[in-house]
């Protein structure tokens, strides 16, 4: 089987049981993708599938071969942080650290379905294609990912700065 | 997990073909249900069948409505600008469950087949008539906040957790099926069954049928149509009660009247409840709020709470009466305009 993973093609012979988290921890060492509760109810295995944000955990590996894969570890140009990492740091969007690469890789989904004009559950006009990334609109965007060290403030901080806006509250 | 092989197919006929060869077969959406019961070992499928590739369109019906197909992501159909426009009860109810990830993942044929969240039927060690006929039902007397008081059984009180389906039965869908003996079709109302003593029968679907597509019907007050959903927190929470609804007004009688309406339920009912008695109360009626507590009145009569849900009805129907006077006031204005 064969993935295309932060850019570079990557093969491996793995069990069709083998979760697209556990084949990217386990059998291609990068283990910023976290595992919190394994079934799709926290976020932080989040990772880009073809650029959408999705829970590698309940992908299976087999469905996702010949995708193209975006984990926190590619994000980054050698030393120069993605502009949503270093927002991170600036707005101190973690303690823990521990679901930060999920929230990250989030975030970078989320800029991307706000480019392409998605509404969200909170979008009071669903037609409207120019939505303003208030602080409903990002709290609900991001509420697949949960922070146990409850640093959702900075969290939506550094969302919003990355997206180049105030946050109106 | 249970071992299994995996095939992908390239086509409908394809895929129904391999599940018929194949004792134990499943079909595979997204895998956000299927793989997470999976490892659980609720479900034990000894193949899966990828039907992801297949039917990826959203295209228009002769009759002026949508062709929705069964491959479509969750967020693909909520994102669709026709979707959006004619059909905003639809949109806002997918993007009222689960999250932006699982949106990204899940499969519309996989949303209308996805499983009960009930504890009990997840938990091996619980008794569950749906897993296991004959076993039991834990939820009766356990935690059961969560659980149906419309169309439930003795054996099986388990909701049908399902946002977009809400939409699906206001909408009247139709859903194509194909299968060994060929295609077919079901009204959307027709597919989910409620449980009786057979709660492990949770569909019309005969063996190895494949749900092809999900067809919206040309409906000209669904561009007023709205969903909501009240849960225990603000997102990614499942709905206690939620409200799919839709009404057009007669005007040029001397009383304002309903002239036409659709209304359906979630969070209450062991499937997604479409509320034909309050529809029937409705219709032709002042547009008035005692006819609006009356049809919510006549759509809970039968309403059976548990230990721990009885608080259902009356929520249930507090949000049916104030979405019915919304979308009331919504008419109005679109009248004028
Ligand atoms: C944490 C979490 C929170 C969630 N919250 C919500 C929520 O708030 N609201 C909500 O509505 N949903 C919610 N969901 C459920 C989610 O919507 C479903 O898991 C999803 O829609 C299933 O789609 P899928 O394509 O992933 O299906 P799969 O998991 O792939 O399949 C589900 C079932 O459908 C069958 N199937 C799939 N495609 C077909 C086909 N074409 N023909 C015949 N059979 C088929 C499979 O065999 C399987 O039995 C949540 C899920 C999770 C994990
Ligand atoms: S580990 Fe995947 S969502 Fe929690
Ligand atoms: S920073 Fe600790 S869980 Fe989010």
């Amino acid at each position: 089987m064969k993935w295309t993973i932060n850019g570079h093609v990557r093969e491996a012979e793995v069990d069709f049981r083998t979760s697209l988290l556990d084949l990217l921890r386990e059998h291609f060492q990068l283990s910023g993708t976290k595992k919190g509760c394994n079934q799709g109810a926290c976020g932080a295995c989040t990772v880009l599938l073809d650029g959408q944000r999705i829970n590698a955990c309940l992908a299976l590996a087999v469905q996702v071969q010949g995708r193209d894969i975006m984990t926190v570890e590619g994000l980054a140009e050698g030393d120069a942080l993605h502009p949503i990492q270093a927002a991170f740091v600036e707005h101190d969007g973690f303690q823990c650290g521990y679901c930060t690469p999920g929230q990250i890789c989030s975030a970078v989904g989320l800029a991307e379905e706000f480019e392409r004009g998605l509404p969200s559950a909170v979008t009071k006009d669903l037609v409207a294609s120019d939505i303003e990334p208030s602080h409903d609109e990002l709290r609900e965007r991001m509420s697949g990912n949960l922070c146990r060290c409850g640093a959702y403030n900075g969290i939506v901080a550094a969302v919003a700065d990355s997206l180049g806006r105030e946050v109106r509250r | 997990m249970r071992a299994f092989d995996y095939h992908q197919a390239v086509d409908s006929g394809q895929a129904v073909e391999q599940a018929v060869r194949r004792d134990g077969a499943k079909y595979l959406g997204g895998g956000t249900n299927l793989v997470d019961l999976m490892r659980e070992t609720v479900e034990r499928p000894e193949m899966l069948i990828d039907v992801t590739a297949l039917s990826r369109d959203i295209d228009e019906t002769d009759a002026g409505g949508l062709m929705i197909g069964a491959g479509v992501t969750n967020a693909a159909v909520a994102g669709d600008a026709r979707v959006r426009l004619r059909y905003p009860l639809l949109s806002r109810a997918i993007l009222t469950g689960a999250s932006a990830q699982i949106r990204n993942m899940a499969t519309v044929g996989g949303n209308l087949l996805q499983r009960t969240r009930c504890a009990y039927f997840y938990d091996v060690a619980a008794s569950c008539n749906k897993r296991e006929p004959g076993a039991g039902c834990d939820a009766r007397e356990g935690f059961n906040r969560y659980h149906a008081i419309l169309g439930a059984s003795s054996s099986c009180v388990a909701t049908h957790p399902s946002d977009m389906c809400v939409a699906l039965a206001a909408l009247d869908a139709r859903v194509h099926l194909l299968g060994p003996e060929g295609e077919r079709e079901l009204a959307f109302n027709d597919l989910h069954r409620e449980p009786g003593e057979r709660p492990e029968l949770e569909t019309e679907l005969r063996p190895e049928e494949l749900i092809t597509a999900v067809e919206l019907p040309p409906l000209p007050m669904a561009v007023r149509s709205e969903y909501r959903k009240v849960r225990d927190r603000a997102s990614y929470a499942f709905a206690l009660v939620s409200v799919a609804s839709m009404v057009e007004l007669d005007s040029n009688t001397e009383d304002e009247t309903i002239a036409d309406v659709r209304l359906a339920l979630g969070g209450v009912a062991t499937k997604p409840w479409r509320a034909w008695q309050a529809e029937a109360v409705l219709r032709g009626q002042p547009a008035t709020e005692e006819t609006l507590a009356a049809a919510a009145d006549a759509e809970l009569a039968v309403a059976e709470p548990l230990s721990g849900n009885a608080f259902k009805i009356e929520l249930a129907r507090r949000v049916m009466i104030a979405e019915l006077s919304q979308r009331i006031v919504d008419a109005r204005k679109g009248g004028e305009s």
